[in-house]
């Protein structure tokens, strides 16, 4: 239990000799090949000068640790027990996604995987293209409690050309992963409270036609393995028979493997699991049942599939593999999933997406460069390259603004001059209608001159005649 | 039976689904995995500060001086030790850093300052590590979890050192005050010193571990206790004596035998279980969590200066900014 015991006489160290300002000496500089290292910690670079930590830097860390032995009980045994129980205040996270054409049963598989009614309709087969459906829900088992968030797709496998069937998923996929990061790049973040989303686990749904993979399959498969835990499961298994399923299977894996996809495997590093999760290894892709109907046999109601010719129990080993998924998937490496999820999934998207926007470790002359470096770089070159937009369109704006002006200003002369050819016509009309009206005038006048003088005459003229006619 | 939460028909049937094994599954990961704790310990010399981190360990795990003494630093220094202990099954790799030099001089102006930017710098480390593009998957965790300031047993109350001290601490690290070599002290001196320091403390506006705004309903009344016990008067001793046909950690004078562990003579065994057995796992989580995320915003904040972007108004202190332009 007590680890091995070494202790080496501390040596008058030549460190203390160096002085003030020096940041750690060393215990005991004997580089003693006696010594039993348990444990070796890494090396660190020096510290960018950016970061202002003056002589405090650490350069080196091959610090010799010693493995001392306890002479008594000191209690930090119960560490994961403190660990535990945090953890089970917290509550766990899981997200499931499951990829399969419509009525594969994946939402039954999933029923009966959690043991709950999920209330999920079954889709219709006619969408245009493959959308995303996630649903959460908070299960609650003894004290422990955990966040599972099934994602469905919906869809899969309908269309006709079915060439884009994938692009939906691993956008979705990758858009988790991208939550994620931005949440760990804000300056102000709360990585605790943050609800996990990045998906932990896609089981692969496979028609059981009994001959291979389709290649919608493979292909699927291939763009999501380095996204993501693929398990490939075969859906509906019942309608396999048992020597049928062992040709699938191999035929399957042999497929799997010629074309390179890196499917989930069950760890076999620790101990404990490593020959149980060996044996399953080699059980992949789980033929599975589903089933959301209880059927009675002998005296206990069990989930299974009743068919006039027989019964197929969903919980029998022999039946099918669902009790072997269930145990792989929940019981033992939930855990494994999530670590495997965070550290190798998502630090590979993490470490693509910085290198596409031109982060890296090390800058023009080899020289360690610091994130905040880069995105200060970044930042400045970004402002830059607005300002110069900036200062273009205000040119070109300026630009049009004259040219519009002189366009304004013949247009406005054009106006004047008619204005002005229009009214000399105008005063030309009426000069004319003046004089017209002037002589009008004139021979109205003659006119009444005239007929008074032959009104006179008449006048006259009678009288005369009256005079002739009486004389006689 | 599992339940389903909200927009879930309740539980059918009986079987067991088998998500409480996640305890499990967490605890042997783990185990795997095994614990760093970085321990601090700060004080004035002479006040026993490496015996008693030798007896809470229950190994060498720092340097006591020996008789030939080594001329006294001019200035603080800080000095680590690791050792990697084992128990249960549990590897632990356990850092003592000690100050030299500490508050020994005639004049102890800024004292501290060393102190406090070895662990910034141990924060800066780690958040350097966890920037990089190609990042470990463990980061080495130097950051001090836990920082014990030994008080002197002088039964007045806080001098101005340690209030100046305190007050710097405790805003970056867990701080957990201690009265050294309490065996000097009667009880009911004790007692009334641990008072005066109480209200010292509350006077100065020093919070130390636990902290009464972090903490959870379910740790509160067992972190009450602990408060109500704050600062613990502990005495430290790596000698066995055998009383009575049992062997016993403790000191012996010519009156009598002060037993470490014994919960009547001091109150090395409270701190002991609180350190270890209940709160170390809360230790290391809250460095984390608060100390080093307060360092990493007030880095980061100084850092980018907040400029408003002209072209779209916007603070640029984000790094969804990088990703628009990107595109």
């Amino acid at each position: 239990m007590a680890a091995v015991a070494v202790e080496r006489p501390p040596s008058p160290s030549s460190s203390h000799a160096s002085g003030i300002g020096d940041g750690t000496s060393r215990e005991g500089s004997i580089p003693s090949s006696t010594s039993a290292r348990s444990v070796s910690s890494p090396v660190f670079t020096s510290l960018s000068p950016d970061l202002h930590l003056g002589d405090w830097y650490i350069d080196q860390i091959d610090e010799k640790i010693r493995t001392l032995k306890l002479s008594g009980h000191v209690g930090f045994d119960s560490l994961p027990d403190q660990l535990v129980a945090k953890s089970t205040q917290n509550g766990f996270t899981f997200n499931i996604l499951c990829i399969g054409e419509t009525g594969m049963g994946k939402s039954t598989l999933m029923d009966t995987l959690f043991n709950t009614s999920f209330e999920s309709n079954p889709a219709p087969h006619t969408l245009p293209a493959v959308k995303l459906k996630s649903h959460t829900y908070e299960l609650q088992e003894s004290n422990v409690r955990l966040k599972l968030t099934i994602v469905d797709t919906v869809g899969y496998g309908d269309q006709i050309n079915k060439g884009d069937s994938f692009t939906a998923i691993v956008d979705y996929i990758d858009k988790q992963f991208d939550d994620y990061l931005q949440e760990e790049l804000k300056i102000k973040r709360s990585l605790s409270a943050y609800h996990d989303s990045r998906i932990h686990a896609c089981l692969y749904f496979i028609c059981p036609t009994g001959h291979g993979l389709k290649s919608i399959d493979l292909v699927c498969m291939k763009k999501l393995d380095s996204k993501v835990n693929v398990i490939p499961v075969i859906a509906k298994a019942d309608t396999i028979s048992k020597s049928e399923l062992t040709k699938f299977k191999q035929r399957i894996i042999q497929e799997i493997k010629a074309n390179g996809i890196q499917i989930y495997q069950f760890p076999t590093d620790d101990d404990t699991m490593a020959k149980v999760n060996t044996e399953m290894n080699n059980q992949i892709p789980f033929a599975v049942v589903g089933s959301t109907d209880f059927v009675r046999v002998g005296n206990k109601m069990l989930r299974a599939r009743q068919y006039p010719w027989g019964t197929v129990q969903v919980e029998n080993e022999s039946h099918c593999d669902f009790t072997k998924l269930r145990e792989m998937l929940i019981r033992t490496n939930m855990e494994d999933m999530r670590e495997v999820t965070h550290q190798r999934h998502y630090e590979l998207y993490r470490k693509k997406i910085l290198e596409t926007m031109g982060f890296s470790d090390v800058g023009q002359d080899n020289q360690p460069v610091s994130f905040q470096q880069t995105f200060e770089q970044k930042r400045v070159e970004h402002r830059e390259e607005l300002q110069r937009k900036e200062d273009e369109m205000r040119q070109t704006f300026v630009l049009r603004v004259k040219e519009k002006e002189t366009e304004l200003k013949e247009v406005e002369k054009e106006l004047y001059t008619k204005y002005d050819t229009l009214k000399r016509e105008h005063a030309e009309e009426k000069k004319r209608y003046e004089d017209l009206k002037k002589r009008l005038d004139e021979e109205k006048a003659e006119f009444q001159k005239r007929k008074h003088q032959v009104a006179t005459q008449q006048l006259t003229s009678h009288t005369l005649t009256l005079g002739k006619t009486k004389k006689k | 039976m599992p339940q389903a939460g909200p927009g879930v028909s309740p539980v059918e049937g009986v079987t067991y689904v088998g998500i409480d094994t996640l305890q499990e599954q967490t605890r042997l990961k783990a185990l795997r995995r095994g614990y760093t704790f970085n321990l601090l310990v700060v004080g004035r010399s002479g006040l026993g500060k490496s015996t008693f981190v030798n007896t809470l360990f229950k190994a060498t795990v720092a340097r006591r001086k020996s008789g030939e003494e080594e001329p006294l630093p001019s200035t603080t220094e800080v000095k680590t030790v690791s050792s990697s202990l084992s128990e249960g099954g549990v590897r632990l790799n356990l850092t003592i850093t000690d100050t030299p030099g500490f508050g020994d001089h005639i004049n102890n102006e800024n004292c501290w300052e060393p102190i406090v930017s070895y662990i910034e710098a141990q924060y800066g480390r780690y958040l350097q590590e966890e920037q990089k593009v190609d990042r470990l998957l463990h980061i080495p965790d130097t950051r001090i979890h836990c920082c014990v300031y030994f008080i002197p047993p002088t039964g007045h109350s806080l001098s101005s050192l340690d209030v100046e001290v305190l007050q710097r601490l405790d805003k970056i690290v867990n701080v957990v005050p201690v009265v050294a070599k309490a065996d000097t002290l009667t009880l009911e001196e004790r007692a009334a010193f641990k008072e005066r320091i109480r209200a010292d403390l509350s006077d100065h506006a020093i919070k130390v571990y636990p902290l009464q705004e972090y903490e959870d309903l379910d740790d509160a009344p067992e972190n009450m206790k602990i408060r109500e016990r704050l600062p613990f008067a502990v005495v430290g001793s790596t000698t066995w004596h055998e009383i009575h046909g049992k062997k016993l950690l403790g000191r012996r004078s010519n009156w009598g035998l002060v037993e470490v562990e014994n919960k009547s003579h001091n109150d090395f065994a409270y701190m002991r279980d609180m350190l270890i057995r209940t709160h170390m796992q809360d230790l290391i989580g809250s460095t984390a969590e608060r100390h080093y995320e307060n360092f990493r915003r007030a880095r980061l904040s100084t850092k980018t200066t907040s400029k408003v972007n002209i072209v779209n108004g916007q603070d640029t202190d984000h790094m969804e900014d990088l990703n628009e332009s990107k595109i």
